[in-house]
């Protein structure tokens, strides 16, 4: 399928929607496309297991349908992957051992990248001090409140805030 | 051959061959491998999602199944109308008690060598129902959307029996006594009477909800029959014992299963053989297709029982000085007739403390519901829990410091078995930890710090998790003449870093660098009965490691040349050093591995041997142990708690890779803040249904609810112990609760014996 509108581009790739309009985009991605990255944790919306980026947001993919995502550009881990290496957040969420089983990361790493955007565009969290700064700190109690929509239930959270702050900046909270 | 060139190390004498008595070398050599903080192995295919879990396994021709719970606790299913499922779009089968082929019911984990089923009840063989929430029918078909479509258009009713759904009618029924490898009761000197005669006493009864897994991962399996041979990718902590739970079920031989499972998303005690597996499997026989049964969370839920409920009495009596004269802990868990798997929270009690007098006994009471079973630290997290609580309670009532309470209680041997310790130093956990804490700052009268309208406290508790090793590990050496080996076992890595310890260890015991070593996991085909539980996998495998290693140094002599500077030494002069072995006491007597491979013309050589049955469990009394210190602050106004510091003091010998160990002590401490503060399984006692089953309405500690966890351990090796090390997979949860708990009652005054706290209990 060519880029028309009427396709989804994920990592880049057209892909066309599914026929049956209940296909959710984490089905979608699993199921049909293979692409096992994205996580099912609890098909609701409540683990975030499934986060990946459209057109930059974070989503829970499991309560997307698919048919919703035509024309729109979908980023799963695999795609943050690039050709040169894993992307910089990967790479230290393995240094700061950020996680154990590794169900919940995929979505962990997608989660704070979409994060990660929110704060350089100051969008304010309710433990954000100055509300109208233009840009906000990535410190570990801005972290912590934008990070809980994604559960672990191995307990890495230490080593995922860290893995988070030590990639997007350092300043401390 | 030729000398070796890093003459660093000495060569490293063989591992005991009776852990009874005998020491492991390894446990006391410093600077190798082992206390390195290595990266998971796995890591970098787990951040970028390439490690396939059990439902991304892709199979040809696979059809997708749906389950049908039932909505009634006991009775039998009156009438059942399958026909619009069938004809639903995409159905390639509707399975019930009519059409499903003649299984025999699992053998019950633990109730012989190789089981590990969840309960003991027919499976979709009858009309009856046991549990609210029990499989009556399964659809197949071509894609997931399909099958849960027309799952939802089977039609049931039920002919309802009475169902014992409340605890309290439960134990009016009558108990039995709880057996956890052996009767839970236990009675020295007549504690009753010395708790009358103490010149202090506590006598208080705590309850604890039932808790779910949650693991992140929903359990799933892909299977196919090919003939009578079934392969099933599972996400399973126990591969072996699944492949024989099968194979018993649907009468083929073990050897015809094979199971795999080379990432698992979390366990945590969940993920044995429940009903999905063997439906799946069924429905796969049945349909003539490969099977994926990706159980939704809700299904978790009703299939996968967690911890039951217990309701527990804790009496302690004590001299002016503190001194325990009586221990009683005794009180009764909820079970089910079809699994009787108590929740053995009295357990610890047998080990913590020093008293003159002991009655410690469980009872069992039998609900129908799901079956219970094993949740991280069985017995452990909730008893420890009402026990260390009980404890801060006579501090208070004693005007003692808690920390010095408990080292005044300190036992000079195993308190209820007379066994000495093997390696206890609870002592210097206490007082490194109240140092690091800042414990001598903390303000012991209640409710008298406030900070606005937080009220501030700081409590203590202590863990423990006794340390296992079970019998049936085994293990594969295999040797290449390129001096590399392989190490093969039947054990499992959910994240608790297997591969990557194991790996440390068997190149420092070996000689070799870690790059030379791989090690193997995760499938039923390779050695050895290595259940991830009772944190025990890396005794078990330790032990296994050391005997196959015995094993391959005994083939490795028969292979050596005459001119070879080992020839002529028995084992026990050889250790291995630098890719090598050597005589321990003239170390230039060297000869490497491809050197001994090279000249005897082998490829490769391969050993399997069994470790020795796990005696030292009963020479020593062993557990892994920690020193919990948390700070909590609670709003006054709202209820609310927020952990704000919280340190853990470890003892449980020696530390084997300080990163992926200090993730599975957190790990085991979060949990343990759920525990105390948020969970809780809302199961209706009128209808014995579960009434919060999803990740939304099951609150499981969330990024803002876990503050930085600061560890220390003593890392003193235990001798008795492969490597030196206990285990630590279930030490975090116990202990962390209660400290929450009595930091709790330090910075309000209230003492709230009914889990979870949640504000409205603390208002």
């Amino acid at each position: 399928m060519a880029d028309s509108a009427d396709a989804i581009r994920i990592n880049g790739t057209a892909v066309e929607p599914p026929g049956d309009p209940r296909v959710s985009l984490l089905d979608l991605l699993r199921e049909r496309l293979e692409l096992h990255g994205a996580k099912k944790g609890c098909d609701q919306g409540a683990c975030g297991a499934c986060t990946v980026l459209a057109d930059g947001e974070r989503i829970v993919s499991c309560l997307a349908l698919a048919v919703q995502y035509t024309g729109r550009e979908v980023v799963t881990i695999e795609g943050l992957t690039g050709e040169d290496g894993p992307h910089p957040l990967q790479r230290a969420f393995v240094e700061h051992d950020g996680f154990q089983c590794g169900y919940c990361t995929p979505g962990q790493i997608c989660s704070a990248v979409g994060m990660a955007a929110e704060l350089e565009r100051g969008v304010p969290s309710y433990v954000t001090d100055d509300l109208a700064a233009e840009r906000i700190a990535p410190g570990r109690d801005e972290v912590r409140e934008r990070m809980s929509g994604n559960l672990c239930r191995c307990g890495a959270h230490n080593g995922i805030v860290a893995a988070i702050t030590e990639t997007y900046g350092t300043e401390a909270r | 051959m030729s000398k070796p060139d890093n003459t660093v190390k000495d060569a490293l004498a063989l591992g005991p061959e009776n852990w009874a008595d005998g020491e492991d070398p390894l446990a006391r050599r410093r600077g190798g491998r082992i206390g390195a903080p290595v990266s998971r192995l796995d890591g970098p295919l787990k951040v970028r999602g390439k490690a396939p879990f059990a439902a991304e396994f892709p199979v040809e021709g696979m059809a997708y199944a749906a389950l049908v719970f039932s909505t009634i606790a006991k009775g039998r299913i009156a009438t059942l109308d399958t026909a619009a499922a069938e004809a639903a779009p995409g159905v390639v089968l509707v399975m019930t008690y009519r059409n499903a082929p003649r299984m025999r019911p699992m053998q019950q984990f633990d109730s012989s060598e190789k089981a590990g089923g969840a309960d003991t009840l027919p499976i979709m063989q009858d009309e009856h129902v046991y549990w609210n929430g029990q499989p009556i029918a399964l659809v197949l078909a071509e894609t997931q959307e399909q099958a849960d479509h027309a799952a939802s258009l089977v039609r049931v009713t039920y002919e309802p029996g009475h169902a014992v759904t409340s605890f309290a009618e439960a134990k009016a029924n009558g108990t039995d006594t709880g057996d956890f490898h052996g009767p839970l009761h236990l009675e020295i000197g007549d504690a009753e009477e010395a708790l009358r005669a103490a010149a202090v006493s506590v006598d208080v009864t705590y309850r604890t909800p039932p808790h779910n897994h949650n693991a992140i991962e929903p359990h799933a399996t892909t299977l196919a029959w090919h003939g009578d041979e079934l392969v099933v990718h599972d996400a399973t902590q126990l591969v072996t014992h699944t492949a024989w739970t099968l194979a018993h079920i649907f009468g083929v031989d073990e050897s015809q299963v094979h199971v795999t499972s080379p990432f698992v998303g979390g366990g945590f005690g969940g993920k044995l053989v429940a009903q999905h597996q063997v439906l799946g499997a069924a429905a796969a026989r049945l349909a003539g297709r490969p099977v994926r049964i990706a159980l939704p969370r809700e299904g978790v839920y009703r299939l996968i029982g967690g911890r039951a409920r217990t309701e527990q009495r804790v009496a302690i009596g004590a001299s002016e000085e503190g001194r325990f004269t009586a221990l009683i802990h005794t009180g009764t868990s909820a079970t089910t007739r079809h699994s009787a798997w108590p929740e053995p929270f009295m357990l610890a009690a047998h080990s913590h403390y020093a008293a003159e007098t002991f009655l410690l006994d469980l009872q069992t009471a039998y609900v129908d519901m799901v079956a219970n079973g094993s949740m991280r630290a069985p017995g452990g997290a909730v008893g420890v829990y009402a026990l260390e609580c009980t404890v801060d309670e006579v501090a208070a009532k004693l005007g003692m410091d808690p920390v010095e309470l408990r080292i005044r209680n300190e036992p000079a041997t195993g308190p209820t078995d007379g066994r000495p310790f093997s390696s206890r130093h609870v002592v210097e956990a206490w007082r490194t930890g109240a140092e690091r804490f800042g414990w001598a700052g903390r303000n012991p009268a209640p409710g008298a710090v406030r900070d606005g309208e937080w009220l501030v406290g700081m409590g203590c508790a202590a863990a423990s998790h006794p340390y296992v090793r079970m019998p049936g590990g085994a293990a594969r050496i295999t040797l290449t003449d390129k001096g590399l080996a392989r190490v093969e076992v039947a054990a499992h890595d959910m994240g608790m870093g297997t591969e990557t310890a194991q790996t440390q260890v068997a190149a420092e015991r070996l000689g070799l660098e870690p790059g030379q070593v791989s090690f193997r996991y995760g499938d039923s085909a390779l050695p050895g009965l290595v259940p991830a539980a009772g944190s025990q996998q890396s005794a078990s495998i330790g032990a296994a490691v050391v005997a196959a290693q015995h094993a391959l140094v005994a083939e490795l002599l028969k292979l050596v040349s005459d001119d070879s500077p080992l020839a002529g030494l028995e084992a026990d002069e050889i250790g291995a050093v630098n890719g090598g072995l050597a005589k321990l006491d003239e170390p230039e007597r060297y000869e490497s591995y491809a050197s001994i491979l090279a000249g005897a013309g082998r490829d490769e050589v391969s050993v399997e041997a069994s470790g020795p049955p796990p005696l030292e469990m009963m020479n020593w009394s062993m557990h892994s142990f920690g020193a919990m210190f948390c700070e909590v602050r609670v709003n006054a106004v709202t209820g609310e708690t927020r952990v704000s510091r919280f340190l853990g003091s470890i003892d449980c010998g020696r530390v084997l890779n300080p990163k992926t160990a200090g993730s599975q002590l957190r790990g085991g401490i979060v949990m343990g803040l759920g525990l105390a503060l948020m969970e809780e399984t809302q199961f209706d006692e009128r209808r014995g249904r579960i009434l919060n089953a999803s990740l939304a309405e099951y609150h499981v500690p969330v990024h803002l609810d876990v503050p930085e966890i600061d560890l220390i351990w003593t890392d003193l090796p235990d001798p008795h112990a492969p490597a030196g090390a206990r285990g630590i997979g279930e030490l975090g949860i116990t202990g962390a609760g209660a400290a929450v708990a009595n930091a709790i009652f330090n910075a309000t005054g209230k003492r709230v014996r009914d889990l979870p706290l949640t504000p409205d209990k603390l208002l």
